[in-house]
């Protein structure tokens, strides 16, 4: 058996370095070895989009990448979404609009909405839910939350008007 | 999982070197979205993963119009949807590039991976055999080129032998009127493996609609994808109208042999392929016609 | 309206602040069952039978002992054997073997995913790797997986133990119970009714769709005391059932609540807890396990599949005359559907006067059901609604006018129980009628438009509840009921109502089973309603000890205090009113610390009605519907928190849908479950789904000091019958089973069409 491999990575922002099995997703790597349980285990077949984390600014289920995979890449995960002092648009607005029920999907759909407006700050309802198909959630019937991420990019781009 | 030691060859030289080596107990990793899956259920126990995204052949694509498209098996789909050539001249692949999963699937799988996971159900394979694409396989004892209606032998079985890594896909330059399209059917909007799936490419003669090229391919009716060879010899020589495309849905529906399952009844299967068929093909000859007046 | 605390509109309840957890949810700080660690903590897994029904002759665990990194492996021998017999666990009576057997199997394995070992390992990995090494030695048994296969005569017997009433002492059978509910004369009423339809429906096992699987960390202390960290429902459940599978008593057992990710009344019972405690007494160590997806669904509780006979009959005045039903539930591997629900709720939105229902509870060779989201009621609507649907077409009237004429008012006699107190169910027929939904035309082919309602009983049972005053005049609420939805946030909501509080000032707190007072479940839409009640009560008892203070202060008597829109004042000169923040700081000198305090055995419940309207598209060539436009209205009495109730009304609609389009277990002919995983067990995602319009309704319930009414199961009833109804206004074709997927619409649809596939063909396009 291969012993536990060095990988270093960029986190949040931080340059990291973690040790792990070769056998071990991203997502064990987050939660196991770095504690950072934000993101979520919820199938392990890519199909539920909870465990959905940023790399190299595409979101990805980090249930189907290998952690050794991190090696020289950028991550971001929720835990890295909050700016020093307060919230990121997109987590305030989902509180506003109450887009939570009982949270476990929102990690990743959080992340998975900030990817699409990374990309296009502009979506339409039609592009907000295609980008949000990987992203099951069981409680809210997504209403709310597709208004909140329609709330975000509207909010975001007042912002950048302005700036 | 089962204990598995991870390579990441730079080279398609170092990467057929390893898996030659190393023989069934290797299996090359790309996009993981098949693989780690398989892994963690025990359906193959490799002790070699070989990870063939940092080789930058692989990765790359090429488009030209002397040479056509030199496709890296190991570019993910997300890539294909963001490249403006090939929204442009090979919409079909594209569009079936952009059904797989979510965009956090697409993100990660390839359609090289796709085509060797051998799952009949593929999405970019029928839109590949429909682009009369090509498969470059690297081996030790050298390279060969595979049709890729040839490549899949069973479900989850190629024509790859131990050793062998397929590197890139070469697909012709299409012709000033031609075009392709993908049309898959499943029960939800997206998420679901394809029920039935059908890439169709057609050529057509300028200012005539009569039809010079054409193919059809099926995904998740059969063992493997199918290439609907008769409904090439029924299309060629006449006008695409509708007569035409119900006699190419009917052989399509004839070549298909789907088998009930979770996802749907042969019956179902059968009466889905026509109606798909006849759509996908006046998609690609919408398209090509448009293509005539904009390319 | 009900009656506010001050005589004025509320200034807290209804509005719509942030909830309290919400930062440490959209953060990834909040603790869920599986992202506890604790130091030395080992990893478990479970051994799950590969087979549907088979005698167990045989457990070899030594191999997996020996693998480097196993620390323990148990099986039933380590339980203790507990008796075929009823016994009451809390509230719930449970059969005390069954209960035992479904955590680990003893003698036989009932369906495929039945646990029947588990490991605990130096890492989730090599647990797995040792669970390919036990060894278990099966004699295969001839599963049987439907009721109508299990009622037969000869069908193999799942419990040999297993007896009921109506067939005798005698009898090996699968019919764990046989219910009937009565009313009139039904034959006689048939004979005269101008229209009848009568039909037979099935509906396929469905589950929950929880997107957190199970989870529970146990820590067994030398002193024989034990912690309980996990998602659950109910950590009293937990606490007492965990306690009856380990042969403890129940005071030694303590049941942690993480946050949870999803419940939807699947996460009430117990899978992994007594395992983790179990575990952690034989290794020493802190023991984690969790599922992984296909243990979810091969192994937790899905609910009923079933087949329903339902005959309805009406005068061509559109009054319903008579219902004659025959309904079947799986209830899994050991008895306990929810056909008695399914059975009490079916017609109950309506006034008929002759009423035949038989409902049979039937063992087969599936997981043990669980409670789903006002169990037994989508499948019974589903045929209910869509038969009254065909009858108001026969009669010409509106589907809504429909029901308005025969809906259950204040006095309507239930199926079971006493007469309807006030309901609100003929509101929410109007709220559908004035809706911006109802009143749009809608156009183009093969689309249509279906209306269904539901009812839901909704429960009371037990909550406790304290209210503690701090120094600086903030006040925390603590609570035994787990929040799955953002009841947490309705609870100081309601604190802060009465005490005149911020809601920023006060902070609720969900407890473990030593620091709060027992409390049922979260579920059967009790927490806004019991839980509420409980705070309410604890929060006016602190109001009366704060009176009791200033009294002192002001040299007053108690009942000379007044307490308004959150001040205290008294007449007297000099005498200046007191807020809570201003009595804070005296609550020392006056007699030491305020706890107000409060336990409820909710009794006078309001039940809950539901409609639903659907716009539906339906692709004739494939049998594929898209949902067009969605409308849920809801009687809720009070809603606390706008926009939670909303959430809750989409949310159950989601599933709704879901149910209706494309969610069912798919068995083969050995009984092993092919669609154990997100891929084929198809739950509606954001693209699948419109925005979900909502109507609340609030007619409050008598009895409870804010007329609340339960909320969160009803809206999932209606659904399933409203999309068979829109897809028939649609393309006219009537669908009597669930889920009314793709392949099996086309067929229905070419059938319709005179069955030739090459005609349809020509036609498709």
């Amino acid at each position: 058996m291969a012993k536990k491999t060095v990988v270093e990575t960029i986190l949040n922002g931080e340059s990291i370095e973690f040790l792990c099995e070769p056998r071990q997703s991203l997502l064990e790597a987050l939660r196991d070895v770095l504690e950072l349980t934000g993101s979520k285990e919820g199938c392990l077949t890519g199909d539920c989009g909870a465990c959905t984390v940023i790399v190299n600014g595409r979101a990805l289920c980090s249930c189907l990448m290998l952690a050794v995979e991190a090696e020289g890449k950028t991550i971001e995960t929720v835990e890295g979404l909050a700016p020093a002092d307060g919230l990121h648009v997109l987590q305030q607005k989902f509180l506003e609009h109450a887009s939570l029920q009982c949270g476990i999907c929102t990690p990743g759909v959080l992340m998975s909405s900030k990817a699409l407006l990374d990309h296009n700050p502009n979506p339409t309802e039609a592009d907000i839910r295609y980008a949000l198909a990987g992203n099951l959630c069981r409680c809210t019937g997504y209403d709310k939350i597709v208004k909140a991420v329609m709330d975000a990019a509207k909010s975001l781009s007042t912002r950048a008007r302005a700036a | 999982m089962h204990a598995i030691n991870y390579e990441a060859p730079k080279t398609v030289e170092d990467a057929v070197k390893l898996l030659a080596a190393h023989g069934e107990k290797a299996r090359p990793i790309c996009g993981g979205t098949d693989l780690i899956i398989q892994l963690r259920a025990g359906v193959r126990r490799p002790e070699y993963v070989v990870d063939i995204k940092n080789i930058a052949e692989m990765r790359r694509i090429a488009f030209s119009m002397q040479h056509g498209l030199r496709l890296g098996a190991a570019v993910p789909c997300i890539e294909i949807y963001e490249n403006g050539d090939m929204r442009k001249y090979y919409p079909g692949l594209t569009e079936a590039a952009h059904l797989i999963g979510s965009l956090q699937i697409q993100s990660r799988a390839s359609v090289g991976g796709n085509l060797c996971n051998g799952s009949p159900a593929a999405d970019t394979t029928p839109a590949l055999i429909a682009l009369g694409a090509q498969a470059r396989v690297v081996g030790p004892k050298g390279e060969r080129m595979v049709p890729v209606e040839d490549f899949c032998t069973a479900p989850g079985r190629t024509v790859l032998q131990p050793g062998e890594l397929l590197v890139e896909f070469h697909v012709p330059t299409p012709s000033p009127h031609s075009s392709d399209a993908y049309l898959r059917f499943i029960p939800r909007n997206e998420m679901d493996i394809a029920v039935v799936g059908v890439g169709a490419s057609v050529t057509l003669e300028l200012g005539e609609d009569r039809c010079t090229e054409a193919r059809v391919a099926l995904a998740a009716v059969g063992p493997t994808p199918i290439f609907v060879k008769e409904a090439s010899q029924a299309l060629v020589g006449k006008k695409l109208d509708d007569a035409a495309i119900e006699r190419a849905a009917q052989l399509a529906t004839a070549a298909s042999s789907p088998i009930d399952d979770m996802r749907g009844t042969a019956e179902y299967r059968r009466h889905v392929v026509g109606v798909l068929t006849r759509r996908c093909l006046a998609k690609a000859a919408e398209r090509a016609r448009e293509a005539t007046q904009s390319r | 309206m009900a009656a506010s605390t001050n005589g004025h509109g509320y200034r807290v309840i209804g509005t719509r602040p942030v909830r309290h957890d919400g930062v440490d949810k959209v953060t990834g700080r909040a603790k869920y069952g599986a992202d506890y660690a604790f130091p030395g903590m080992l990893f478990g897994r479970v051994l799950r039978s590969p087979y549907a029904h088979a005698v167990i002759k045989s457990i070899n665990v030594k191999k997996a002992l020996a693998l480097p990194g196993v620390k323990a492996v148990v099986t039933a021998d380590d339980l203790p054997e507990l008796p075929d017999r009823m016994e009451a666990a809390g509230e719930l009576p449970v059969n005390l073997a069954h209960l035992s057997q479904n955590i680990l199997a003893r003698r036989k394995v009932l369906y495929d995913g039945h646990a029947i070992a588990a490991v605990a390992a130096t890492s989730p990995h090599i647990a797995e790797e040792a669970l390919r090494l036990i060894e278990v030695d099966y004699e295969v048994l001839p599963p049987v997986m439907t009721v109508e296969d299990a009622m037969k005569p000869g069908a193999p017997i799942l419990l040999p133990g297993l007896r009921n009433k109506e067939d005798g002492p005698d009898k090996q059978t699968n019919v764990a119970s046989h219910i009937q509910f009565k009313r009139g004369d039904v034959a006689e009423a048939f004979k005269s009714a101008d229209y009848v339809v009568e039909r037979e429906f099935k509906t396929a096992m469905v589950h929950q769709g929880y997107i957190e699987p199970h989870n529970a960390v146990g820590i067994y202390n030398a002193d024989g005391h034990a912690t309980i960290y996990c998602s659950t429902q109910g950590t009293f459940v937990v606490r007492s059932l965990s306690a009856l599978v380990l042969g403890m008593p129940e005071g030694k057992i303590k049941a942690v609540p993480a946050e949870i990710g999803g419940g939807f009344g699947g996460k009430t019972t117990i899978y992994l807890e007594p395992l983790s405690v179990l575990l952690s007494k034989k290794t020493g160590h802190p023991v984690k396990l969790t599922m992984n997806r296909a243990e979810v669904l091969r192994a937790t509780g899905p609910t009923s599949g079933s087949t329903i006979r339902c005959k309805l009959a009406c005068g061509k005045d559109g009054k319903l005359i008579a219902a004659e039903i025959r309904m079947a539930y799986e209830a899994g591997a050991f008895p306990g559907s929810p056909v008695g629900a399914g059975a009490m709720t079916i017609v109950a939105p309506y006034n008929i006067p002759n009423l035949l229902i038989d409902a049979y509870d039937v063992v087969v060779n599936r997981p043990k059901t669980a409670a789903y989201r006002a169990p037994g009621a989508s499948n019974a609507a589903y045929a209910s609604e869509t038969i009254i649907d065909e009858l108001a077409e026969k009669c010409g009237i509106d589907p809504c006018d429909f029901r308005i004429m025969n809906g259950a008012k204040e006095g309507t006699a239930q199926t079971a129980g006493p007469p309807y107190k006030r309901i609100g169910f003929i509101e929410t027929l109007e709220a559908i009628k004035n809706s911006p939904h109802y009143k749009s035309k809608l156009e183009g082919a093969n689309r249509g438009r279906g209306v269904a309602s539901g009812f839901w009983f909704n429960v009371g049972l037990q909550s406790s509840a304290m209210v503690n005053i701090h120094t600086d005049g903030t006040a925390s609420v603590v609570i035994g009921s787990v929040d799955i939805g953002g009841t947490r946030a309705a609870q100081a909501m309601i604190a802060a109502e009465v005490l005149g509080l911020d809601i920023n000032d006060v902070r609720p707190l969900v407890a473990d089973t030593d620091s709060i007072g027992h409390t049922d479940v979260t579920g059967g839409s009790r927490t806004a309603f019991a839980t509420g009640w409980a705070v309410y009560e604890a929060s006016q008892d602190a109001v009366r000890q704060l009176k009791e203070r200033a009294a002192k202060l002001w040299e007053k008597k108690p009942e000379e205090v007044a307490f308004n829109n959150g001040e205290l004042s008294a007449q007297g000169d000099g005498l200046k009113p007191m807020t809570v923040k201003d009595m804070a700081p005296r609550l020392a000198r006056t007699g030491g610390p305020i706890t107000g305090r409060a336990t409820v055995n909710a009794r006078s419940v309001g039940p809950a009605f539901a409609t639903t309207c659907v716009d539906v598209e339906v692709d004739p060539d494939t049998g594929k519907v898209q949902i067009l436009r969605a409308t849920c209205s809801q009687d809720v009495g009070k809603a606390i928190h706008p926009a939670y109730v909303e959430g809750q009304m989409q949310g159950g609609t989601a599933q709704g849908i879901g149910w209706a389009l494309n969610e069912e277990y798919f068995y083969d002919e050995k009984g092993i479950l092919r669609n154990s995983g997100l891929l084929d067990y198809r739950m509606p995602t954001c693209l699948d789904l419109p925005q979900i319009e909502t109507a609340i309704v609030e007619v409050p319930t008598p009895g409870h000091p804010l007329g609340i009414r339960g909320v969160g199961e009803v809206s999932i009833v209606p659904p399933p019958a409203a999309v068979a109804n829109a897809i028939y206004h649609a393309v006219g074709v009537r669908m009597t089973e669930l889920p009314m997927s793709p392949p099996r619409l086309l067929k229905a649809i070419l059938k319709k069409h005179g069955g030739a596939e090459s005609q349809a063909a020509a036609a498709g396009r």
